[in-house]
């Protein structure tokens, strides 16, 4: 008899993928309570490996009718000592059956294993980009056509032949337009025909069937349809994230590694939203420059601090090589708070006029050392120029934070869903 | 390498050639000496992770989707990431052909278990097994599961993922009280199936007509009130595949939501003899392999080393814990059903006293294969066991019965041992174990009330006092109300009628069937 032998292994694996897919999105608010609770006590770049969680099985059960309780009758193998008659003393209260139990209750809650993706999809899901249209620039961006049923007018170009079509042949038919083939069959008739009445007959029939085919044209321009396109506004599709930093003295390694986790986060969230993200890293103390991003977080700086240098270093970027137009500008800021005083005017105007029109967001972020004093002391100079023009309404986001745990519930603060988006903070 | 004579692999290796060579070296034993009739084979080579995802669809190559088997698919993926699980070596398909799936690493040793084990023993199996034969279509299974894949993801296309899965969700609920347990008049034709389903859709489209919707509804004519009996005649009851009944007859199912539950209906009623024969199946297919094995090796096919690795395999697969050992769930159906096929083996070929008595028909009849063959085609577990475990099998694993009456206060009682005046309890007691008339709860479709507020009304007849879990039981009706439209109520009695509990469960607003 033949045989036959397939090799499988190379055909794609994760067949069951899409129902684990399905399995994920009804447990969902389950599994993102679990995330949420497992992420607590994570760092951050654990908090994104993923890995097991647990959730209780409420809603995830198949229920089946089963019974329970009554006599129960087991034949079991390895007996040893007892003879007929013998009373064996229950296991415990419930009269179970020792090992051989365990069917139903036992399983009440359910572990099990996401993946890297999973884990960041359901963590950040409750979370939204601060949905701002691109102000004043809604008119610049792109538009795309999109196919939106059909005309009654249009260009000829966009004539649809298989719906005109179509419907000159209801309409022909409704009408009883005589078929060619019809005329034809008359015309052959008539003539081999030699009776005279016949022929007359058919004559008079042949000239209402040709009179009636002139009525109704073949294809009358009621019938014709134009494909109609609407257009659409494209949505840019590319992010671009400018990390500002203050890398002066004063910043502890302590509160850039605060920093740096604040923007790997922001980084992993827009990554999710934007096809293309890229990441600008600018440091600044009283003179800014763009860094890449080892020696953004780890190289050696010292001298004052002026913020102003790194918002015009930021604006100058903008304007050579991303254009507003094309790109999502994001930026946050990540400082101590200081800022030479005699530099904030210069800094506010800078915000206000250049920075923040064309971003779509923009966080500050205050970091403080380890021990909460930050929170004790008087507001630092920078937070209070930024408070004060964000009470003139400037759209700023600003959070302070001193501690690794802090960092994830600022995020969630910060990009909560908001039934309205104007207020923050 | 010589056809036959020569060694069919060295060392643990394996290439498809050497499958081949294996595959046609246990069909020459299988044919001739055991005389076994199978299926045509095909062996399919699969990864670890492609065993993962076969299990999480009842092993079958293709399924519908379903968020069930994505959980069990989680659930099993911890547990075999944790090391708690280990994978079959082998998932063998009740198909023709015959599809057994192979991990690819297995050794060449392991390869050579599993084909006879699976390809050979399993398959035999299938092919002549009276309920494979009555119950399932080997031809059209692989077609239909692609039908019922395709048709419910085409409902989901249509009708929106949710509602569909409601169905689905409800329709598994009561997949256990969804079979035939009875022959009917005609035996399935999955195939003939799948081709009525695709007509009664096109005759559908075809006949529609919106025009209908608008004319008026005319008068009803005034119905005789039909009587209890009539009606219940005329709509089959009582009926214990509430599947069927409300494929047939809910009031307010669509038509494809009737075709969903036909389909799980269909897909229950297949697996149906594979519940009812696991002790009988894998007794088959272990003592074909180890026939085969044996054999094998005496022609020197495979080496000594060879075949203590088989052993080692072979004697895992068949080890029965005691029932005071942590180890211990139950009997192991390969050790229960291997030990019996050897038994009846020694029985037919050197019977003792003890067996003439016993076994009058077959002890010392000699032809070993025969008779096997006899069994594996007219048996299921259930009475495989009641005619042939004997009293040496009972004393070998030491049986012993005990009677559980919660009512008893003095505990548990030893009812019957593996002595003279135990064995036929034993056997009789064990046997009933296996019986799916006591396996699975006794529910029947009783009766609708068709004048009143369309109420359906179940019944569970209880057996030795054991009633229906209540937090489950109201789920799975609360399912059962939700297709069904209108309340549904289920009494629990016991032999003599009276009743012990009701259940009394109305549609949920959202109902699947709207």
């Amino acid at each position: 008899m033949v045989m036959h032998i397939v090799d499988r292994r190379l055909n794609p694996g994760s067949k069951s993928l899409e129902n684990r897919q399905r399995f994920l999105r009804r447990a969902k608010a389950l599994v993102q309570g679990a995330v949420k609770k497992s992420s607590q006590d994570r760092d951050i770049k654990d908090v994104l490996e993923g890995g097991e969680v647990t959730i209780p099985l409420d809603g995830m059960d198949e229920p089946r009718f089963r019974r329970e309780g009554g006599t129960r009758d087991m034949v079991l193998p390895g007996n040893k000592k007892f003879v007929e008659g013998d009373w064996l003393q229950r296991p415990n209260q419930s009269g179970g059956k020792g090992s051989g139990a365990g069917e139903g209750d036992s399983e009440d809650a359910f572990r099990f294993v996401l993946s890297r993706e999973e884990f960041v999809d359901l963590f950040l899901d409750d979370l939204e980009l601060p949905d701002l249209a691109k102000r004043k620039l809604a008119e610049t961006e792109s538009e795309g056509l999109q196919r939106a049923g059909y005309a009654t007018s249009g260009s000829p170009a966009n004539i649809s032949i298989s719906r005109t079509v179509s419907r000159a042949l209801a309409r022909r038919v409704a009408l009883r337009r005589p078929r060619k083939d019809e005329i034809e069959a008359l015309e052959a008739e008539l003539a081999e025909c030699d009776d005279d009445t016949r022929r007359r007959e058919l004559l008079t029939l042949l000239e209402a069937l040709k009179a009636k085919a002139k009525r109704i044209p073949f294809i009358d321009p009621i019938d014709i349809r134009y494909r109609r396109f609407e257009t659409v506004p494209k949505p840019v599709a590319q992010a671009v994230m400018f990390c500002l930093m203050d890398v002066s003295g004063s910043m502890s390694e302590h509160m850039k590694d605060l920093a740096k986790r604040f923007y790997m986060l922001l980084y992993v969230f827009l990554k999710r939203r934007y096809k293309h993200v890229e990441i600008v890293f600018i440091r600044h103390t009283d003179r800014a420059e763009e860094v890449d991003e080892d020696t953004f977080f780890h190289g050696p700086a010292s001298g004052g601090t002026l913020v102003s240098s790194a918002l015009v270093a930021m604006n100058d970027i903008v304007r050579t090589r991303f254009r507003p137009a094309d790109w999502n500008i994001y930026a946050a800021q990540a400082s101590d708070g200081d800022n030479m005083t005699s530099d904030s005017g210069l800094t506010g105007l800078l915000l206000t006029d250049k920075i923040l029109p064309v971003c779509q967001f923009f966080a500050y972020l205050e970091v403080g050392e380890a021990a909460n004093y930050t929170f004790d002391m008087p507001d630092s100079s920078l937070w209070t120029l930024y408070e004060r023009l964000r009470n003139d309404g400037a759209p700023l986001s600003m959070r302070k934070v001193s501690e690794r745990g802090e960092i994830f519930p600022v995020f969630q603060d910060l990009f909560k869903r908001r039934t309205t988006s104007q207020e923050r903070v | 390498m010589g056809s036959s004579g020569g060694r069919l692999f060295e060392g643990a290796d394996w290439d498809f050639q050497t499958l081949q060579r294996v595959h046609d070296a246990c069909e020459k034993i299988a044919r001739t000496e055991l005389g076994l009739d199978v299926y045509p084979n095909q062996i399919e080579v699969i990864t670890a992770e492609q065993m993962l995802d076969a299990y999480s669809s009842v092993g079958m190559p293709l399924f519908y989707k379903h968020w069930s088997f994505g959980k069990q698919f989680a659930f099993q993926e911890a547990s075999y990431r944790k090391g708690l699980m280990g994978l079959a070596y082998e998932i063998v398909i009740n198909s023709s052909p015959c599809i057994s799936y192979l991990m690819e690493e297995n050794t060449a040793t392991m390869q050579t278990l599993v084909i006879a084990h699976a390809a050979f023993g399993h398959n035999h199996f299938f092919k002549n097994n009276y309920l494979f034969k009555q119950w399932t279509d080997a031809d059209g299974i692989l077609d239909y599961l692609e039908f019922a894949k395709g048709y419910i993801s085409a409902c989901e296309d249509r009708h929106g993922r949710e509602t569909v899965e409601r169905t689905i969700d409800a329709a598994h609920a009561l997949m256990s009280h969804g079979v035939d347990r009875y022959p009917g008049k005609k035996t399935l034709d999955l195939r003939a199936e799948e081709k009525r389903a695709g007509e009664r859709r096109q005759h559908e489209e075809a006949v529609f007509n919106d025009l209908w919707r608008t004319v008026p509804n005319t008068k009803h004519k005034s119905k005789a009130t039909l009587t209890v009996e009539r009606r219940r005649a005329l709509l089959g009851l009582p009926q214990e595949n509430i599947l069927y009944f409300l494929e047939k007859t809910a009031p307010r199912l669509a038509p494809w939501q009737r075709e969903l539950i036909r389909i799980v209906r269909h897909i229950a009623q297949y697996f149906y003899p594979q519940g009812q024969t696991k002790v009988m199946n894998e007794g088959t297919a272990t003592y074909v392999h180890y026939r085969i094995m044996n054999r094998l090796h005496q022609q020197g096919r495979i080496t000594d080393g060879n075949f203590l690795e088989f052993l080692q395999s072979h004697t895992n697969v068949v080890f029965q814990p005691e029932f005071d050992d942590r180890r211990y769930s139950g009997f192991n159906p390969y050790a229960l059903g291997f030990a019996m096929m050897q038994d009846i083996e020694r029985i037919v070929k050197n019977p003792e006293d003890e067996d003439r008595d016993w076994f009058p028909d077959i002890a010392g009849k000699g032809d070993v294969e025969g008779v096997l063959r006899e069994i594996w085609s007219n048996y299921r577990d259930e009475s495989f066991i009641n005619q042939f475990l004997s009293p040496a099998l009972i004393r070998r694993f030491r049986m012993f019965h005990l009677h559980d009456d919660p009512a008893e206060s003095q505990g548990i009682k030893v009812d019957a041992i593996h002595d003279e005046r135990g064995y036929r309890r034993v056997r009789r007691e064990l046997a009933r174990q296996y019986d799916v008339g006591f396996v699975d709860a006794n529910i029947e479709v009783m009766d609708v009330d068709l004048d009143g507020d369309r109420r359906l009304m179940l019944r569970h007849t209880t057996v030795k006092g054991a009633q229906l879990n209540e937090t489950d039981t109201r789920r799975v009706l609360q399912h059962l109300a939700d297709l069904w439209s209108y309340d549904v109520a289920l009494t629990e009695v016991d032999g003599t009628d009276k009743v012990l509990k009701e259940y009394v469960v109305s549609p949920r607003a959202a109902a699947v069937a709207a």
